[in-house]
Order: structure tokens, then sequence, then C-alpha cells
């Protein structure tokens, strides 16, 4: 009677070891299921891809003016055209700009004419230039086709520059600046609150007085006699980096207060005791053990913090005292419409502030989740 | 109770030292020292300038002395009321300011009790009708209150005033009661101005308080003892007023530490959009023409302010919660 036996060997080989699911993967699967969350993902990488192809997407230099269309009204991007035989027909274009002569305050405005319709064609050839400083391209997502019409599709300012171009680089700046505060904070909060949480003792209690001090600081005079004591004659890129220290020099501590939490609790569990009597370094328990096991915490308080960069830097701006004026970032567009009567005849000079609610609306939600993801004993 | 407000304001007094010691650093910051500005602005205007006077003033900030020196100068100035001289207005800062600082002061007031009253209601009713309409609404609109800076709710608020009422919103006051006496009419002036900055500077914290108070109280209201009020027959009002809510106001005392350094913040903001009296643009103003006592003297009073209103509230607290005043010393 033949025996009939499995060779062991091939089984094994057979049946797939169940993949581990990695630290990272779990908490994506948790994060997924908040779907806000998963939504204001997209809407805050939509924006980060906007600031990356700044160059690309924006149809202008935001620079550029043109005396001819001061305070020109938004013109729209319309796809859809009803032309005289009664057909619906399909191509993009904008609506071409008369000249009114305001009865009351004698002025020249200018007015959306229906009549007019200047086509716009999508990836148009353009003056070379370098995407991201360094790749050279030479075109646009869009623009009109005769360069000589005007294309404003969300209006234009004071000097007739571009809003939408602005706009696309002031996301860059606005959204770059809130990243690299954050990273200069969380370079601050790690190692300052990483200290005080793991050796404690007077460093500690020092660490955490000097916290509560600044915190207890009203934040934007602070930051207004700092940025105010920045040299004028600075260029855009050292006023760059200066605001972006005044801004850190206030952001570590809730960052530092994080950390310190989170080494204060994990000291004493038992896989840190283990490492210890295992006679590992501090180094190496702190990298290899500690900082592992709280980073998803960290990524989601760092996220949490952007908002608040973002929104220090636009009201620095506004003021008048962050970045100045060739740096195009959403506080400087805002700086235009502080005049009430100018808001009142451009009111589309607010788009800044609409992004600005947006993205701290999204990178809110995001950091939500990603805390809620982060938390393994979590729902 | 003594132990614990005496330790309270010891610690205030130290942090009031940081305080002078950060705004007397902002004064120094700005490169050039006051005087040499002082006599540029003089030269640069045609006047003479008289060496003895240079000297004198010289000699009483301490100028060309080390920091500490300077600083000290400045402080034991500052303790007798002196706060210096701002170049600019070529007046003492005190007499500058310290109408500005009582405005910014009253605005603030008002935010907080606004705060209060707007989020104590809403909060409570969004924690005892959970998942409500109601409190969908509220959970909404506190997520964008929170996402609004409040610059722009002014100048949003700015905006649709012009164009539905065609009035010009800003200022505390009609120019025909800027230096009137208080009286009645007056009070009724600074309400109707007033209530618009109050608006803006409370929506961020009515947002804050409320989300605190609706997570405390849901807290609170899953735990026996409400359970055992409820068999007991006591009214659905009573169970939920008198034990549940006085205890989830107390970390809502405790959050006025952060809310007020937040407060004076935005009024800064707040009141150079909307053009208020206000310590607000006056600092402004100083800070671009670098007129710095002026500019330490209001940014040292903010602070204070702020130190001083966040020992009250936690105070207030103690008063409120038997477990904080026995629990530290």
């Amino acid at each position: 009677m033949a025996v009939e036996t499995m060779p062991i060997a091939t089984a094994s080989a057979a049946i797939p070891r169940p993949r581990r699911e990695s630290q990272f993967g779990l908490m994506w699967r948790r994060f997924r299921r908040h779907k806000l969350a998963v939504v204001s993902l997209w809407v805050a990488g939509l924006f980060y891809l906007v600031a990356l192809l700044a160059e690309f997407l924006a149809p202008v230099e935001p620079s550029a003016y043109s005396a001819r269309f001061t305070y020109a009204p938004p013109q729209g991007l319309h796809f859809l055209h009803h032309n005289e035989d009664g057909n619906w027909q399909f191509g993009p274009y904008v609506y071409g700009y008369k000249t009114e002569i305001d009865p009351v305050a004698l002025r020249r405005t200018f007015v959306i004419d229906e009549a007019v319709r200047l086509p716009v064609s999508f990836l148009v050839e353009s003056k070379p230039y370098r995407l991201m400083g360094f790749i050279p391209m030479s075109v646009k997502l869009m623009g009109v086709e005769n360069p000589r019409d005007p294309f404003y599709i969300l209006g234009a300012d004071r000097l007739g520059r571009d809003m939408l171009s602005r706009l696309i680089h002031g996301t860059r700046i606005s959204l770059s600046i809130g990243v690299a505060g954050v990273t200069l904070s969380l370079f601050f909060g790690i190692v300052i609150g990483g200290f005080a949480g793991y050796y404690g003792g007077w460093f500690d209690s020092a660490v955490m007085r000097v916290i509560e001090f600044i915190r207890s600081m009203p934040t934007i005079p602070l930051w207004l006699g700092l940025a105010a004591a920045l040299p004028r004659d600075w260029s855009a890129l050292q006023t760059y980096f200066a605001i972006t220290i005044i801004l850190s020099l206030i952001g570590w501590t809730e960052l530092a207060r994080v950390v310190r939490g989170r080494f204060l609790s994990l000291r004493t569990e038992d896989f840190v005791t283990a490492a210890q009597l295992d006679g590992a370094s501090d180094w190496r328990i702190i990298t290899r053990h500690m900082v592992p096991s709280f980073m998803s915490h960290i990524i989601a308080a760092a996220t949490l913090a952007i908002p608040g960069m973002i929104l220090a830097e636009t009201a620095l701006s506004f003021l008048g005292l962050g970045l100045q004026a060739p740096i195009v970032s959403w506080g400087t567009l805002l700086q235009d419409a502080q005049n009430i009567r100018t808001l009142a005849t451009a009111p589309w000079l607010l788009a800044p502030g609409l992004c600005v609610v947006v993205v701290i609306l999204a990178m809110n939600f995001f950091g939500d989740g990603l805390r809620d993801a982060a938390d393994p004993h979590g729902r | 109770m003594t132990g614990f407000i005496t330790h309270r304001i010891i610690a205030m007094l130290l942090t009031l030292v940081a305080v002078s010691i950060v705004a007397f650093a902002i004064i120094q910051l700005p490169p050039g020292d006051y005087l040499t500005s002082y006599i540029a602005a003089l030269s640069s205007t045609g006047d003479q300038v008289d060496p003895r006077v240079i000297e004198n003033l010289r000699r009483q900030y301490g100028l060309g002395e080390p920091f500490y020196v300077q600083y000290w100068k400045w402080v034991t100035g500052v303790v007798r009321g002196d706060f210096g001289h701002s170049f600019e207005w070529k007046r003492p800062v005190w007499e500058l300011i310290w109408g500005r600082l009582g405005n910014s002061l009253m605005i603030e007031g008002m935010a907080v009790m606004v705060m209060w009253l707007v989020a104590l209601p809403i909060g409570i009713y969004a924690a005892v009708r959970k998942y409500s309409l109601g409190d969908y609404l509220a959970t909404i609109g506190g997520f964008v209150g929170l996402a609004i800076p409040n610059f722009l709710f002014a100048l949003i608020l700015m905006y649709l005033a012009y164009i539905w009422f065609g009035t010009t919103m800003g200022g505390l006051f009609s120019p025909e009661f800027e230096n009137a006496r208080w009286s009645l009419p007056r009070i009724w002036d600074f309400l109707s101005h007033a209530w618009a900055p109050v608006l803006v500077l409370a929506m961020a914290g009515t947002a804050e308080l409320i989300r605190i108070l609706r997570a405390n109280l849901l807290d609170e209201l899953q735990k026996p003892y409400v359970t055992t009020a409820r068999a007991k027959g006591l009214p659905e009002w009573k169970v939920v007023l008198k034990y549940p809510v006085r205890l989830a106001l107390n970390p809502l005392i405790s959050t006025i530490g952060w809310l007020l350094p937040a407060l004076v913040s935005g009024s800064v903001i707040v009141s150079v959009v909307l053009n208020l009296p206000t310590a607000g643009p006056m600092l402004l103003r100083s800070l671009t023409t670098q007129d710095m006592y002026l500019a330490g003297a209001i940014i040292l009073l903010l602070s204070v302010l702020t130190v001083i209103g966040t020992v009250i509230s936690d105070i207030l607290l103690a008063l409120i919660d038997p477990r904080i005043r026995y629990g530290s010393k």
C-alpha cells in the first residue's frame, strides 16, 4: 500500500507566510477610514502640487504688469458656448473687456464684454523658463491664443498683474514657509524636548519653565518686534529665512512639549528597560527603540503645526513686517486688500484669503486624521 | 489658599522680570541706538542739535554702557512709570499709550465675556443633544471659526457692511464723541462701533471653548452620578446644570491662560484692519518708524496684562476647584 506522503518542504513553500503589515501600513489602513481626512489629504496634496509646479501653472510671471488693465475683473474660464446656430460648441475661452466710464467716480472701469470671446488653449508655447529653478521648459499650462489679448481668469490687481499667477506663486512661498518653519521647529523641539524628557532633572524643569513663559506671551507683538528689527536692505532670500527662524522661535515650544511627553511616557516602558539592561548606549536606545515608536505621533503633531505657521506668516506679511514686496505670498497679496475702498471695487483681491482658509482646514483635518491613525489604542 | 496665591504671585513676578528683559531686548534690536536715530531725525528736519541735550539724554538712558546697566536704568524707570520718550511724537511714552491701552483692555474684556456667553449655552446644547442637527452645526461652525484668520474675518465683515449698508466700518467712536466724557449716548456710540471687533475677536475663542466644553461635558454625562440623579427623579435641566456643567467648567477656566495671549495677539492685527484707537496700530507704526521705546513699552504692557490675566484666571480656578487649591501649595 502506497503511503501518500506530502512532501513537507514543498508544502511549506506553497503556503506563503501571511505578509506582515508594516507600522505605516497599519496606520494608512486606519487613516483611510477617516473620510474627511482622506479628502483633506488630497486637497492639501493638490495645493502642494500647485506650489511645486508654480511656473508651469501660472499663465504669466507674477511681476508682469500691464497699466492698461488695472483692476480688471475676473474673466472666469468658460468651456461651453452657445453659438448663433443654436448649437453648443466646446472649447475653452474667456470673455474680453470693454471700458466704461463710471458716472459717479468718473473713472475708467473694465466690464466683461460677452460679445468678445478669446479662445484659450492648453500647453501653449512661452518664453523659456526654468521649472523649480532648474528644469528648462518653454510650455505653460494655458494661455490665450493671441498673447496680446488680456488673460485674467481671477482678475487683475492695482498694477494690472494677473491675480491667478500671483496666487499660484504665492502658494509656493506660503506653503513652503509653513514646511520650513515646522522643520526647523521640529529640529529644536526634538533636540530640546528629547533631552528634557530623557534625562529629566533640572534641565527638564528649566525647559518647561521657558516653554511656559514663551507660551504665556502674546505672539504677534513679539513676532512684530523681532521682524521689525530685520535690516531693510536684506535680499528676498535672507528675509525669507529670517522670518522662518522668527516663526520657529515660538513654534518649537509646542513640538518640544509633545516630544518630551512621549519620552517621559516611554522611558519607563519595559522594552526601554530591557535595552538599558542589555547595555545599549543612550544614543542607540533613543534612535533605535524610542524614536520609531513615537515617530508617527511626531509627524501628526508636526502636520498640525503647519497651519499655525502659515497663518503666522500671512498675518505678519499682511501687517507689512513679514515678507517684503517683491516676494509674493498670500500675506503680501492680502496687503493690497487692506483698504476698504479698494476691496469694494476689487473684491477678487480676497482670493488669497480663501486659499488660506481652505488650506488651514485641510491641514487641520488631515493632521487630526493622522493623529487618530497614529494612536495604537484608537478605535 | 494663601500659600497657593503667594506661590502663583512669586511665579508671576519672575515671569514679569523675564518679560521685561525680552521687551528691552526688542528695544535694543534695531541697529544703532535711540540717540543716533534721534539726532538723525533732528538733523534731517534742519533742527539744531544741542550737544548738552544729547549728553543729558545719553546719561539718562545709560547709552554706550553695558546691556545690564541700560536695562537697569530702563526697568527702574518703568517701575516708576517712566517708559522713556517717543522720539516720533516727542512726548513721554506713557502719555501716548495709556488711553489706547484702556481701549485695548475694554475690547478684549468684552470679547472674553462674549466668548463665555455664546460658548456656554451652545456647548451645553451640543453635548446634551449629541449628534443632533444643532450639534453638527456647532461642530462645523467651530471648525470654520478656527480656520478663518481673524483679520480676514474683519476684512470680510468690512466688505459686507460696505456692500450692504454702504458704511465704512472702523474706529471706536464717532467723531463727535471722540473726546467727549463718558455719558449714555457715548456708551451707545461705543457699543455700536465695538460690536464688530468684539465679534471678530471672540470668534476663534468661542469655537475653541465650545469644543472643549462639549468634550468635557460628554465625559461627565456618562458618569454614574448623573444616572443616579436622573433615577432619583431630578428634573433634566437640574441633572445637567447642577453637577456635570460645573465640573466641565473647570478645564474651561484654565484655558483662559491659553486664550488670553491669542486674544491679545489677535486684537493687535484686528485693530489695524478696523483702524481702532487701541495699542495695536500704534505698536505697528512705532515698529515701522523704529520708535523703539514706544514699541518696547507697548510690547511690555501687553505681555504684562496677559500674564496678570492668566494669574487671575488661575486664582479663580483655585477658588472654584478645591482639588487645585490643595493639590499644589
